[in-house]
């Protein structure tokens, strides 16, 4: 009977979801919108819901307009689509390595864009674009790396979580000399941007990361079901008439690429596409990659950490300094939980 | 027993080559001649300043920090039975440094003989909180180790930021000790930290014999007459009084207590009566080459050390992980 209602769901890709995950998701929207009315309205300059509104269509008192059009809107903007590409990565890579800890903040890959994107800021000075292309390339060869040290078995282990705790430990040492030789304007510039920063994003980066976005995450979403498919074993999925190959690399690339976009318009911002996926597989109770909640709750999770980090403390900080504690503590309690449970 | 003989005059000679270079060798360069006139007291006045005021007392803090490392690198790997274990892993660099930052930027408090009670109490706090994820039955699991170790590092690391960004001064004050360094460290802070150190390191050498027993099981180290809880608690004493002491002096320093105790244990096998005296003497040997390493590569400036500890450091970790398989020992 389940074989003959899992054949009639691939029949029908708009039944294969789920009605509780279908809510959820919806319910994420909705705190989403919540969130980023509270992003535009609160600061300095309060600026009241009915002109926000008017400010985005158009004719809004002019200082609301530059408050809400210049300032907190491409900022709102990126935090959405940086962190819904955080998440989507994150449920990628997590899918196919079988693997919960499989993100990309864990196998080194951040911290080798991260790296990338130093390296093009200081040794070359330039600009968005030049920072981006670094970052790309320095999270493609640190993947390589990886994958090399950690051989063709190792993706689903420990292994490969640990072999990308010491590649990052070395990058991070690398990141740091490249700093101290720097001069002091592209050091600071550099570090601000290390940190994952959102502060002062313009209409450019978010142009960028919403091509990024709108071409990668439909790509995603095309895969999504033979993703799940590819979770209950590679002959498994054979037998069903998945190309195995295919699943593995066209996601994987996407999402990759999704990671590299993120990281260059926003810095790298840890722990996004580590718990954002973890959160909304939770929240659904749903087998498989996840993709639309896990792209909700990182946009949830980044929109909500930079709200704090502008309003949370008297002083302003990155918003990566507020994921990297949240995220540093719910790994903890997540290892507690989970060897309490083992325990019983 | 030979074996172990010889290896201990192979690792002394080492300690003698090490401390030599360290003195001979810098960023500005200065003959050997020079050197030695310089350590007599004659000779050019920049070199005699160079070599009395600032390389000697690197050279010493080098020793003492690097002993005081490996000791408890090798403490911790016998303590929760774990090859992974290290004060950098086990965030106690960054619990320390956590407890430093917050000593400056809300109590003011600058001199290292009153923050180092502040370095104390944020290593202990990682640790335990390290510790408690990662603790099974039988000893740690590596792999949950490495990755609470990596969790609360990137907590403290954030709240280390967040402090350093609201308070400039401290952000000053903070810049040249974050770095892991043994360079332009000041000889009051290295006599101040002095009774830690002594402390730290006879109460390590007095728990080899237990440890050792504690190594064959609980029961049997009851049977045995070891006191298993009293032993565990003095050896997280040790450990805490040691790296808090060396984080306070250097800075966070990862990866010294991580490898040392591996190289030792290949040639002198698991007693601790021998582990623990080699990693005191090697450990050093390790963390002066890599500071003399880091002059000579980025001349005419210098690499910190803790820069070049990491890159060495994470590629050994690397090794460890491919070599065994970390996840069922």
């Amino acid at each position: 009977m389940t074989t003959t209602s899992s054949s009639a769901r691939v029949g029908n890709a708009f039944r294969t979801v789920p009605p509780r995950s279908f809510l959820i998701t919806l319910g994420m929207a909705v705190a989403l919108l919540v969130a980023a009315g509270f992003t535009l309205t609160t600061g300095d300059f309060a600026v009241p819901v009915g002109d926000v509104v008017t400010a985005v269509v158009g004719q809004a008192p002019p200082a609301a307009e530059f408050v809400v059009n210049t300032l907190r809107l491409p900022r709102l903007l990126v935090a959405i689509l940086a962190g819904a590409g955080l998440g989507v990565a994150g449920a990628v890579m997590q899918s196919l390595s079988r693997n919960p800890l499989g993100s990309p903040d864990m196998i080194g890959f951040s911290m080798g864009a991260a790296t990338g994107g130093i390296a093009a800021i200081l040794l070359t000075a330039s600009g968005t674009v030049g920072t981006s292309i670094g970052a790309v390339v320095g999270g493609f060869v640190t993947a390589l790396v990886i994958l090399l040290l950690v051989g063709r078995h190792g993706l689903n282990g420990y292994r490969l979580v640990l072999v990308g705790v010491g590649i990052s430990t070395v990058l991070m040492a690398v990141n740091g000399y490249l700093l101290t030789r720097a001069i002091l304007g592209d050091a600071q510039r550099a570090i601000a941007w290390q940190v994952g920063n959102l502060s002062g994003r313009n209409w450019e980066h978010v142009t960028l990361l919403a091509i990024a976005v709108a071409v990668l995450v439909p790509l995603v979403l095309a895969f999504n079901r033979r993703m799940s498919m590819l979770e209950l074993g590679d002959d498994t999925a054979t037998a069903l008439g998945v190309g195995v190959l295919a699943t593995r690399l066209v996601p994987l690339l996407a999402s990759i690429g999704l990671v590299a976009a993120a990281i260059s318009m926003a810095g790298p911002i840890p722990f996004v596409a580590l718990a954002g996926p973890h959160l909304a597989r939770r929240l659904t109770r749903h087998p498989g990659p996840n993709v639309l909640p896990a792209a909700m709750m990182g946009a949830l999770l980044t929109v909500a950490s930079d709200f704090a980090a502008q309003h949370a403390l008297p002083v302003q900080l990155p918003v990566g300094i507020v994921t990297s504690v949240i995220g540093g503590v719910y790994l903890v309690a997540l290892l507690i939980v989970q060897r309490r449970s083992r325990r019983a | 027993m030979r074996k172990r003989l010889a290896g201990l005059l192979l690792v002394v000679v080492l300690l003698l080559v090490t401390v030599a270079l360290s003195i001979a060798v810098g960023s500005r360069f200065i003959p050997l001649g020079d050197v030695l006139d310089a350590l007599g007291g004659s000779g050019d006045p920049d070199d005699v300043l160079t070599v009395r005021e600032m390389r000697i007392p690197r050279t010493v803090l080098g020793i003492v920090a690097g002993a005081a490392l490996g000791l408890s690198g090798a403490l911790m790997q016998s303590l929760t039975r774990n090859p992974l274990a290290d004060p950098g892993i086990f965030g106690i660099n960054l619990g320390a440094a956590a407890g430093v930052v917050l000593a400056i930027t809300i109590f003011g408090i600058t001199a290292p003989a009153g923050y180092v009670w502040f370095a104390f109490l944020g290593s202990v706090l990682a640790m335990l909180v390290v510790y408690g994820a990662s603790a099974g039955r039988a000893g740690t699991n590596p792999a949950r180790l490495a990755l609470a170790g990596i969790a609360v590092q990137f907590a403290l690391a954030g709240v280390v930021q967040a402090l350093q960004l609201s308070d400039r001064g401290a952000l000053d004050q903070m810049r040249f000790w974050v770095v892991g360094s043994l360079a332009n460290r000041e000889t009051d802070t290295l006599w101040s930290l002095a009774p830690f150190f002594v402390g730290g390191i006879l109460l390590s050498l007095v728990l080899a014999r237990s440890l050792n027993a504690l190594a064959l099981g609980d029961d049997t180290a009851r049977a045995l007459g070891a006191g298993v809880g009293t032993t565990r608690v003095l050896v997280l004493v040790a450990v805490t009084v040691l790296c808090g002491a060396a984080t306070a002096a250097c800075g966070p320093l990862a990866f010294v207590g991580l490898m040392v105790p591996h190289i030792v244990r290949s040639f002198t096998g698991p007693d601790q009566r021998w582990v623990l005296p080699f990693s005191m003497l090697l450990a050093p040997v390790v963390l002066l080459g890599a500071d003399v390493l880091g002059r000579v590569l980025a001349r005419p400036s210098e690499l910190q050390v803790g820069i070049v500890m990491d890159v060495i450091g994470g590629i050994v970790f690397i090794a460890i992980v491919r070599a065994r398989r970390v996840v069922h020992l």
